[in-house]
């Protein structure tokens, strides 16, 4: 009977030394890449043909248009 | 190539909420939806401030990184957007937005709550450029059309400047010095001074 439980003894402590273990609980993040569809360039379309220094000069246009001491002189 | 950015001028903003109407006007957003909207600081106090808040759409923007399912993406421009299909409604993202940027719709039976929909500086999204499916999840794409964002475009007192973020802080730059007053506040020569163009003396006219 007492070799019997000497066995089992022997046999569980593994088991219970396995909960000391140490283990990393940190977490390292890592970057995720987007999952998605991919998208266009805005001037890859009908209208800029892909001609992508004729939509830079249009926006420019538009964003140099916002200035009003440009635009209507100050 | 142009990183594109939003610039409020506090000093200008008459707080007529166009720019939230031409948001959902050109983008035919749902009704619950705020993808722009007017902040007042001190409302009703003489001195009153009003700003016109939307997606910042960041350099390092705190929505992508912490999105479960990676569905952000950042354009060569710089415009933060996200895969609608690929959305799952967490609601990480506007935890994670200090601007409290995107929205969720609301208005649907037991309360859904949707997918996430945020201001796309009028760029569209992952769909073909024009096409309807693209202009039913993400609105108009006015980038792709050689024009800046409708709520910018429209402000009557030009208060809210968008595109290029070089050409819209020489545009705030200028009008700083114009009117001789607000480059004497701490961090403006860092964000908007240039070695050539000192900063101006309060009261002063430059």
């Amino acid at each position: 009977m007492k070799k019997l439980a000497l066995i089992a003894a022997a046999a569980v402590l593994p088991l219970l030394a396995a909960g000391c273990g140490e283990k990393p609980t940190v977490t390292v993040y890592k970057q995720g890449q987007y999952q998605g569809k991919p998208d266009k360039q805005p001037w890859d379309n009908d209208r800029f043909k892909g001609n992508k220094a004729e939509w830079e000069k249009a926006v420019n246009a538009r964003a140099l248009g916002q200035n009003e001491y440009v635009r209507i002189g100050g | 190539m142009a990183r594109m950015k939003f610039l409020c001028d506090a000093e200008r903003c008459i707080e007529c909420n166009g720019c939230v109407t031409a948001c959902k006007n050109e983008n035919e957003v749902p009704w619950g939806v705020n993808r722009r909207r007017v902040v007042t600081m001190n409302d009703g106090l003489p001195g009153e401030k009003s700003l016109s808040v939307a997606c910042m759409h960041c350099s390092d923007a705190p929505c992508m990184a912490v999105c479960p399912v990676d569905c952000f993406y950042k354009t060569s421009e710089g415009v933060v957007l996200h895969d609608k299909d690929l959305c799952i409604g967490c609601g990480y993202c506007f935890y994670a937005c200090p601007f409290g940027a995107p929205q969720f719709p609301q208005d649907g039976a037991f309360g859904l709550r949707g997918k996430m929909d945020k201001c796309t500086f009028c760029a569209g999204g992952p769909e073909p450029d024009f096409s309807q499916a693209e202009f039913k999840k993400y609105g108009r794409n006015r980038l792709a059309e050689g024009k800046l964002p409708a709520c910018a475009e429209q402000c009557s007192t030009k208060a809210l400047l968008g595109g290029d973020a070089d050409v819209v802080a020489d545009i705030y730059r200028q009008r700083v010095l114009t009117r001789g007053k607000g480059s004497e506040i701490w961090g403006w020569g860092t964000a908007y001074g240039r070695p050539d163009k000192p900063a101006a003396k309060p009261g002063a006219k430059s």
